[in-house]
C-alpha cells in the first residue's frame, strides 16, 4: 500500500491498473518539480547571461567560468552538494525545494546560453540600424532586440523544459517521491519491478512526446520575423 | 581526516568513472552511426526500428532506463525462463550507451542530411552507388560537422555516469557518498568531487577538440 | 553514323503546373558539339540534368545511343528503368557542374581517381596515373595534392572537367561551367573546353551564357524557350541571322547587356 492505495497482484494487468493512481501521484510531483526547476533555470539563467555579457572582464570572466563549471559537473553531485552543504550554513530547505533548486542551477548554465544566442542572432545589422536611427539603447532593446529574440528563445527553452522533466528522477536520491521513486518503492515491496518501471517509461514517453509536439507547434506559430508590437 | 586522505578513495572512484565514460562513449558512438544512418534508410523496417530506438531512449529518462535494465529486465527474464540479471557495470554501460547513442543518432542523421544535395548529384553523375555516395562522399564531410555536438554529448555522458552510483557501482559519485556517510564532511568532499568532475570534463573536451581537428584536417590544409 | 547519340522524343517534365520541358524534340549527333542558349527557366539546364539522370521525366522518351535512358524494354513495352539500367546508361555520360561540386574532403588527385577506382574497378595506381595525365591536360599537374578549397574557382572547374573525363564518357555535359567564376578566371576554363572540343571526337553538350565562346566551339547552337527548342542552326546562322523574333530579342538582350 502506498498513498492509501492498495495494489492487486492477481494479474499483471490488474496490478498495472491498481498502481496507476499511485504513479500518477508521483507524476504530479514530477510535473511540479519540472515547472519549479524551469522557473529557477529561467531566472538564474537570465542573471548569468547578464553577468556573462557584462562590459567589465572582472564580472564576465568569473561568470563564464562559473557557467562552464555548472555545465560540466553532474546534476547528482550538485544536488548532493546543496542537500548536504546548505544546511551546514543554516539554510535548511525541504528536499523537494533543494531538488528544484539543483535542477534550476544545472539548467541555468544552458538557459543563459539561450538568452545570449537569442540576442546575438539578431546581430550587428539590427543594432547598427537602430543606432543609425538614433534610437536610445533602452528603446533598441525593448522594441528592436527583444521582439526578435523572444521567438528564437522560446522553442529552445521549451526543449530544456523537456530535458528538466527527464532529469527529475535524479531527485529520488534525496527522497523526493517523484514518479520513478514511487515505481521503485512499489517494485521493492512487490518484487515486480517490470510493471511499474515499464509504466514509468511509457508515461515518460507520452509526456515528452506531447511536450515536444507542443514546442514544435509553438515554434511554427511564432512569427520568425519577430513579435508584432502593439 | 585531512582532505588529502579523501584523495585515494576518490581517485579510485574517478578511475571507474573514466572507464565508464570511455566505454559508453565508444559504444554510444557506434549506436549513433548505426541508428542515425538507419533512420535515413529507404528500407522501412530499418527506418522504423531506428526511429523507435531514438524516440524511446530520448523520450524517457536515463535513470528510468538504468533502473529498467537493472531491476525490471531480470523480472522479465524470469518470466520467460532466462537469467537476465546484469552485473551493475554491464547495466550501467548499456544504459549510458543506449541513452547517449539515441541523442548521437540524431546528430549523425542531421549532419548527413546537411551535406549539400550537389554532392550527392556529383556522386550520382560519377555513377557511385548510393552506399558509396554515403560512405565515400557524405559521411567524410558530415563527420567533422558532428564533432562539436559529439563533444557536448561526451561531456553529458561523463556527467551521466554519476547516476550509475545508484545501482551501487563504485564510481566517483558512489565513493563520495560513501565517504560522506563515514565522515560527514560534506563540504570538503563534494567540493573536491565537483572539481574532479570539472577537471575530467575539461580533459574530455580537449580530447574531443583534438579529434575534431583530426577528422576535419582536410579543412585546415593551407597553401 | 548519322544516328543521333542523344534524342529527346516529345519529352515533358513539369514541377506542379510549371512545365520545364514541353514536348521537347531534340537530337545530338555523335561527335557533335552543341550549345544550348536561352533565358533562365527555358529548360536548358534541365536537358542536361535529365540526361545525367539527376532529374526524372514525366512524358516522352529520351534515347542515349539508341537505347531509352529512363525506360527499359520489357515484353515489347517501355517501362520505367530500374537503378541497374540507369547505372549502365550513366556510364556514357559525364557532367561538369556550375558550382564544380568537387568533393571537399579529397585531394585534387583523389577527386579524379576515386570514381575510376570505386566504379570502374581500376587499381589505385592506374587511376592515379589517369588522374595525373588529365591534370597535365588541364594544366594543373602541380596541384595534385591540394584540396579543392586551396584552388581558385577556375582551377576547381578544370579539376571538375578532369574528374568527369576520367570516367571516359562518350558524351560530356557542361552545365554553365563558367557562370560561378570571377570574370578573370573564365578564360582558363573555356580554353580547356575549347581544346577538348578541337582535339577529341567527344560529343559535347554545353549550356552557357558565353556567346562568343559558343560561336567558336559549337557545330550547332540551339535556342530554347519555355521548354521547347525554338530555333537551331550553325553559329553563323543563329547569331547573325536569327529567324525567330524571340531569338532576336534574347540575343539583343544578352549581347548588349
Amino acid at each position: 500500500m502506498l498513498f492509501g492505495f492498495e495494489w492487486d497482484t492477481s494479474s499483471e494487468l490488474a496490478f498495472a491498473w491498481s498502481i496507476l493512481p499511485i504513479l500518477l501521484i508521483g507524476l504530479w510531483v514530477t510535473v511540479q518539480a519540472t515547472v519549479l526547476g524551469f522557473v529557477v533555470a529561467l531566472v538564474l539563467g537570465l542573471i548569468l547571461a547578464v553577468l556573462k555579457g557584462a562590459p567589465s572582464r572582472l564580472i564576465s570572466w568569473p561568470a563564464n567560468v562559473l557557467c562552464e563549471f555548472i555545465r560540466d559537473t553532474p546534476l547528482l553531485i550538485q544536488l548532493f552538494f546543496l542537500y548536504y552543504v546548505l544546511p551546514e550554513y543554516g539554510l535548511v530547505l525541504p528536499a523537494f525545494m533543494t531538488g528544484a533548486l539543483a535542477l534550476g542551477l544545472q539548467y541555468s548554465a544552458y538557459t543563459s546560453e539561450v538568452y545570449r544566442a537569442g540576442l546575438q542572432a539578431i546581430g550587428r545589422d539590427q543594432r547598427e540600424a537602430a543606432r543609425a536611427l538614433n534610437f536610445p539603447s533602452a528603446h533598441t532593446f525593448t522594441h528592436v532586440l527583444l521582439p526578435q529574440a523572444i521567438p528564437r528563445i522560446i522553442p529552445a527553452m521549451g526543449n530544456y523544459l523537456v530535458s528538466i522533466m527527464k532529469d527529475v528522477p535524479v531527485l529520488s536520491v534525496v527522497t523526493v517521491l517523484e514518479m520513478l521513486n514511487v515505481a521503485k518503492i512499489i517494485g521493492d515491496r512487490t518484487f515486480d519491478y517490470m510493471v511499474p518501471l515499464s509504466m514509468v517509461g511509457g508515461l515518460y514517453l507520452i509526456m515528452t512526446l506531447v511536450a515536444s509536439a507542443g514546442v514544435r507547434l509553438l515554434d511554427t506559430r511564432l512569427p520568425k520575423q519577430g513579435l508584432p508590437l502593439k | 581526516m585531512a582532505w588529502t586522505e579523501y584523495l585515494t578513495p576518490l581517485l579510485q572512484g574517478a578511475w571507474v568513472t573514466v572507464q565508464l565514460t570511455v566505454y559508453s562513449t565508444i559504444f554510444g558512438a557506434i549506436l549513433s552511426f548505426a541508428f542515425g544512418i538507419g533512420k535515413l534508410s529507404p528500407n522501412w523496417l530499418i527506418k522504423a526500428v531506428s526511429v523507435g530506438y531514438i524516440e524511446i531512449f530520448r523520450g524517457t529518462s536515463l535513470l528510468v532506463q538504468l533502473f529498467w535494465l537493472y531491476f525490471a529486465l531480470p523480472v522479465a527474464g524470469q518470466a520467460v525462463g532466462l537469467d537476465l540479471r546484469l552485473p551493475p557495470v554491464v547495466a550501467g554501460v548499456l544504459a549510458l550507451s543506449l541513452n547517449i547513442g539515441a541523442y548521437g543518432a540524431e546528430v549523425v542523421r542531421g549532419a548527413i542530411q546537411a551535406v549539400q544535395k550537389s554532392q550527392y548529384e556529383a556522386a550520382r553523375a560519377l555513377n557511385f552507388t548510393p552506399r558509396q555516395a554515403l560512405f565515400g562522399v557524405a559521411l567524410p564531410q558530415a563527420i567533422p560537422e558532428m564533432m562539436p555536438p559529439f563533444g557536448n554529448l561526451a561531456v553529458q555522458n561523463l556527467k551521466d555516469t554519476a547516476l550509475v552510483s545508484l545501482i551501487s557501482l563504485g564510481d566517483l559519485a558512489f565513493r563520495a557518498e560513501q565517504l560522506r556517510n563515514f565522515t560527514q564532511d560534506s563540504t570538503t568532499i563534494f567540493t573536491l568531487v565537483l572539481f574532479m568532475y570539472f577537471g575530467m570534463a575539461l580533459v574530455l573536451t580537449a580530447i574531443m577538440k583534438l579529434l575534431e581537428r583530426f577528422v576535419g584536417r582536410w579543412r585546415h590544409a593551407s597553401n | 553514323m548519322t544516328d543521333p547519340i542523344i534524342k529527346f522524343d516529345k519529352v515533358g517534365k513539369s514541377y506542379g503546373s510549371l512545365k520545364v520541358l514541353d514536348g521537347l524534340d531534340f537530337e545530338v549527333k555523335r561527335g557533335e558539339k552543341v550549345t544550348i542558349i536561352g533565358p533562365s527557366g527555358s529548360g536548358k539546364s534541365t536537358v542536361l540534368r535529365v540526361l545525367m539522370t539527376l532529374e526524372t521525366i514525366n512524358d516522352g522518351v529520351v534515347y542515349v545511343g539508341n537505347e531509352p535512358l529512363w525506360h527499359e524494354q520489357r515484353n515489347g513495352t517501355l517501362v520505367p528503368a530500374g537503378e541497374e539500367h540507369l547505372r549502365k546508361m550513366r556510364r556514357q555520360l559525364g557532367m561538369v557542374f556550375q558550382q564544380f561540386n568537387l568533393f571537399p574532403h579529397m585531394t585534387v588527385r583523389r577527386n579524379i581517381a576515386e570514381a575510376p577506382v570505386k566504379v570502374l574497378g581500376l587499381s589505385r595506381q592506374d587511376a592515379n596515373q589517369r588522374a595525373d595525365e588529365l591534370l597535365e591536360m588541364v594544366g594543373l599537374a602541380d596541384q595534385a595534392h591540394k584540396y579543392p578549397h586551396q584552388l581558385s574557382g577556375g582551377q576547381q572547374q578544370r579539376v571538375g572537367i578532369a574528374r568527369a573525363l576520367a570516367m571516359r564518357p562518350k558524351v560530356m555535359l557542361f552545365d554553365e561551367p563558367t557562370s560561378a567564376l570571377d570574370p578573370e578566371l573564365v578564360g582558363e576554363v573555356l580554353n580547356v573546353i575549347a581544346r577538348l572540343a578541337s582535339e577529341h571526337d567527344l560529343t559535347m553538350l554545353l549550356v552557357t551564357h558565353e556567346m562568343r565562346f559558343a560561336r567558336e566551339v559549337s557545330d550547332r547552337v540551339c535556342f530554347f524557350d519555355k521548354g521547347q527548342m525554338k530555333e537551331q542552326g550553325t553559329p553563323d546562322e543563329l547569331f547573325t541571322a536569327p529567324k525567330e523574333q524571340r531569338t532576336r530579342d534574347f540575343l539583343k538582350a544578352v549581347l548588349n547587356g
